[in-house]
């Protein structure tokens, strides 16, 4: 199973990249995908998560194909 | 419905007046346009700020556009909705955000503008990255309440 994985803004400086991808054979959490690509053990309460553009939570399963995203709280407007 | 991010100056008036004109179905049909425009401060948190770049998230930030103005169209008795939010360098004053809401009745339309502009500021993915007056540079880590407390 293949992952696409992006961070963005200050998530992507700390972690120090902006795109990872990641082979899996079986199935993880999105939790367990920040763990794998980034080696942090515990993910941020405030750190958004999404899965093909749609937010999900730390718990949602990714699956074959899926582009997760992390990123910070968002500041626009 | 026009939903665009853009990384040129936002010229508000005349994307206004270039929208209605393409859309004839507004004229004399709608008594209340309410736009707001978000513009870039001089300062942040007591800080001098000379300029600003708003990254985000392309592909998903259009969507979350696109999702929120057609959840203001079904909730509120609206005719039609506007959303133009700008990305890239930012200079002093420039307007980051339009938001723009057509109805027959104001009441309609400025809720659905603020209920569009809070859901934009909590949820759409855009982030702003100051540079500070001593060349300092820094993430802005939130938003403020969009609500008057009293």
């Amino acid at each position: 199973m293949s992952i696409t994985i992006k961070f963005f803004a200050s998530l992507k400086e700390r972690v120090g990249k902006s795109v990872a991808e990641l082979d899996a054979s079986s199935d993880l959490t999105t939790l367990k995908v920040w763990q794998a690509t980034t080696g942090k053990d515990t993910l941020d309460s405030n750190i958004l998560i999404s899965i093909n553009m749609e937010y999900v939570d730390s718990q949602h399963v990714v699956i074959d194909g899926d582009e997760v995203a992390f990123f910070p709280p968002v500041t626009g407007g | 419905m026009l939903i665009e991010v853009t990384d040129k100056t936002i010229d508000a008036w005349t994307v206004i007046k270039d929208y209605e004109g393409s859309h004839k179905e507004l004229a004399g049909k709608h008594g209340a346009n309410v736009v707001f425009l978000g513009r870039m401060r001089d300062f942040n948190e007591s800080d001098s700020i000379a300029e600003m770049e708003l990254e985000h998230y392309p592909g998903m930030t259009e969507k979350y556009l696109d999702g929120i103005a057609k959840q203001a169209m079904q909730q509120w008795d609206i005719m039609d909705v506007l959303i133009v939010h700008r990305v890239g360098q930012i200079k002093l004053a420039d307007t980051i955000v339009l938001v723009a809401v057509w109805a027959t009745h104001r009441a309609h339309a400025y809720e659905a503008n603020q209920f569009i502009m809070e859901d934009l500021k909590s949820k759409a993915p855009f982030w702003k990255k100051e540079t500070l007056a001593d060349g300092e540079t820094r993430w802005v880590e939130k938003n403020t309440p969009g609500k008057v407390s009293r």
